[in-house]
């Protein structure tokens, strides 16, 4: 449940597979454009899924399906990559005769 | 009730345009296929000294350092012939608020923004652009929309762009995230017409007069650190504005520095496409932005494009995904600089291509960009290899866009392979009239000489 001035995101399908543009691949034209905007929540309470108003952080008044409330950013470095220390070792080797050189 | 329909919309185009950059573009049209652009490039009533002055006064950026990259060149000696391998620099335009050179781009639009009493800009980005232009818009007292593409249609976003978006946010702008297709354009424009805000396009002369710092400033820096301008500057390609600003800079400066074009090999990739979007490693410098924006510029979010890289463009050079990465790791490596991957395309190929030139030349290498989760040579690695992309060590001649990622076995198994010029410039004459459904006039052939850097005989050859 969310309540008002929550900071959540709403998603909207802006554009249906048969309105997009004609000059797209195949693959892109059978699934529709689909946007996702943040903002506070204009409504008193809503759950998730439910059609809602936001106001985003320019003022815009915009309308979609509530999908994530408190939304954050969860992107990281990745798992470990071997070939990473791999070329580091290489090139030290090469310019220095070995990591322990360097 | 205004009709947003994408056919209503895409057609109310010019007037939205024409109101979001406060330039009426009509004015240096010839009605041919020439355009006046110098005169374009003149409207924008700064000087270089103008623009100089509002970046480090105004908005406290530019003037980033020149590094040689000593360990670099050593490791490129070690792989050339005897006598070969040219001195390596790098112009660290990561330490530039915002963490990119983009900001030059940002800070003359949004100067101007701010004069013409706009309240807000909007930019359509998926790059450093978009944190370039919400740090100078932080600064400017303005509100700011970057609208960005970032995810495919299972929701699935590009690390490295969603990285971008949690930087935009960071400084103050809204951040509108949408799914793969050009169509992003449409919402561009509706937002434009819903806001009335400056369109802050990568592409309007006062963006690239930004960029002009750069180039003016890496032959000043030369000048200074080694009594010498350089002899070849390396500029990673995409929409072209990178290297177009920073070769009228270098021209500017009296410079005659050959300036060489690098990109990433997507070839194969479609830019549209949904499946394709995350099998991609590389979302900016790469072979699908640089070959239709240098062979048609006027693909943009403007009329006419500021940003013509075959009229400065010497060589072009692709490298491969692996090798960039490579690079990335060696410049950690050796040189103790963590910087982004997309940024160090043009490191790569001086890398390469410092190994064909004698050991007393200068190359340099002009730009850098941050690095941070999602947007870093591990991410993308790892992200990649999630996909299903084959990453292993071995040639990289055999790296097939979308399905591997080939990590040189050794160094010097890193190339710059040249693209064929007279192609290019071949291509943009038969865009060009294509195009515009012209038949050239004697003036139409002098533009399409300035436009391919060739001259009549070279038009008129081709022109068939």
């Amino acid at each position: 449940m969310a309540k008002k001035n929550d900071w959540v995101q709403v998603h909207i399908d802006v554009l249906k597979p048969e309105e997009r543009a004609t000059n797209i691949p195949e693959d892109t034209r059978h699934v529709p454009l689909e946007m996702w905007v943040k903002g506070h929540l204009q409504n008193d309470e809503a759950e998730i899924g439910d059609t809602v108003t936001i106001r985003t952080k320019t003022g815009r008044k915009v309308e979609g399906t509530l999908c994530v409330v408190n939304p954050a950013f969860h992107h990281d470095f990745g798992s470990y990559i071997p070939e990473l220390d791999k070329i580091e070792e290489t090139v030290k080797s090469i310019l220095f005769g070995g990591r322990e050189n360097a | 009730m205004l009709d947003n329909s994408y056919s209503a919309v895409m057609a109310r185009k010019n007037e939205i345009m024409k109101r979001a950059v406060g330039m009426d573009y009509d004015l240096f049209e010839s009605g041919s296929i020439a355009f006046d652009y110098e005169a374009m490039m003149a409207a924008t009533g700064y000087t270089l000294e103008d623009v100089r002055r509002i970046q480090t006064e105004e908005f406290q950026i530019g003037n980033t350092p020149l590094y040689e990259l000593k360990n670099l060149t050593a490791l490129a000696r070690v792989c050339a012939p005897a006598g070969m391998g040219a001195r390596i620099f790098v112009k660290d335009e990561a330490s530039n608020l915002s963490g990119s050179f983009k900001v030059r781009r940002a800070a003359t639009s949004i100067h101007q923004a701010k004069k013409m009493g706009y309240k807000g800009v909007i930019s359509a980005t998926s790059g450093n652009y978009g944190a370039a232009v919400a740090a100078c818009a932080a600064k400017a007292g303005l509100k700011c929309i970057v609208v960005q593409e970032c995810f495919d249609s299972k929701g699935v976003g590009q690390p490295e762009i969603i990285e971008k978006a949690r930087k935009c946010e960071a400084l103050g702008a809204e951040v509108v995230q949408l799914t793969v297709g050009p169509e992003l354009f449409y919402m561009f424009l509706r937002m434009l017409e819903e806001t009335g805000y400056f369109n802050a396009s990568l592409y309007t002369p006062f963006g690239i007069a930004g960029v002009e710092t750069l180039g003016y400033e890496i032959a000043q820096q030369c000048r200074l650190m080694l009594g010498r301008d350089p002899d070849v500057v390396v500029c990673t390609n995409a929409g072209g504005g990178n290297l177009t600003g920073t070769a009228r800079g270098l021209l500017k400066a009296g410079s005659k520095a050959e300036v060489v074009a690098a990109s990433v090999n997507l070839s194969g990739l479609h830019m549209a496409s949904d499946h394709q979007f995350n099998l991609k490693s590389f979302t900016t410098g790469h072979t699908g932005f640089g070959m239709p924006f240098s062979t048609w510029p006027d693909r943009s979010d403007v009329p006419r494009s500021a940003a013509r890289p075959l009229r400065y463009m010497d060589r072009y050079v692709t490298v491969n995904q692996g090798e960039v990465f490579y690079t990335t790791e060696m410049l950690a490596a050796l040189e103790g600089m963590e910087k982004g991957p997309a940024g160090n395309t043009s490191l790569a190929a001086a890398f390469a291509l410092s190994q064909t030139m004698p050991k007393d030349k200068i190359i340099v290498v002009q730009e850098t960009e941050y690095t941070g989760a999602g947007k870093h040579v591990n991410a993308q690695l790892s992200f990649a290899r999630s996909n299903g992309i084959d990453i292993h060590f071995g040639n990289p001649e055999d790296e097939v866009p979308g399905k591997s990622i080939i990590l040189p076995s050794h160094p010097s198994m890193i190339h710059a392979r040249p693209a064929d010029m007279t192609h290019l410039r071949t291509s943009l004459i038969h865009n060009a009239i294509k195009m515009t459904g012209k038949t050239p006039t004697e003036a139409d052939i002098d533009f399409l000489a300035a436009e391919t850097k060739t001259d009549r005989e070279f038009v008129k050859e081709h022109l068939a």
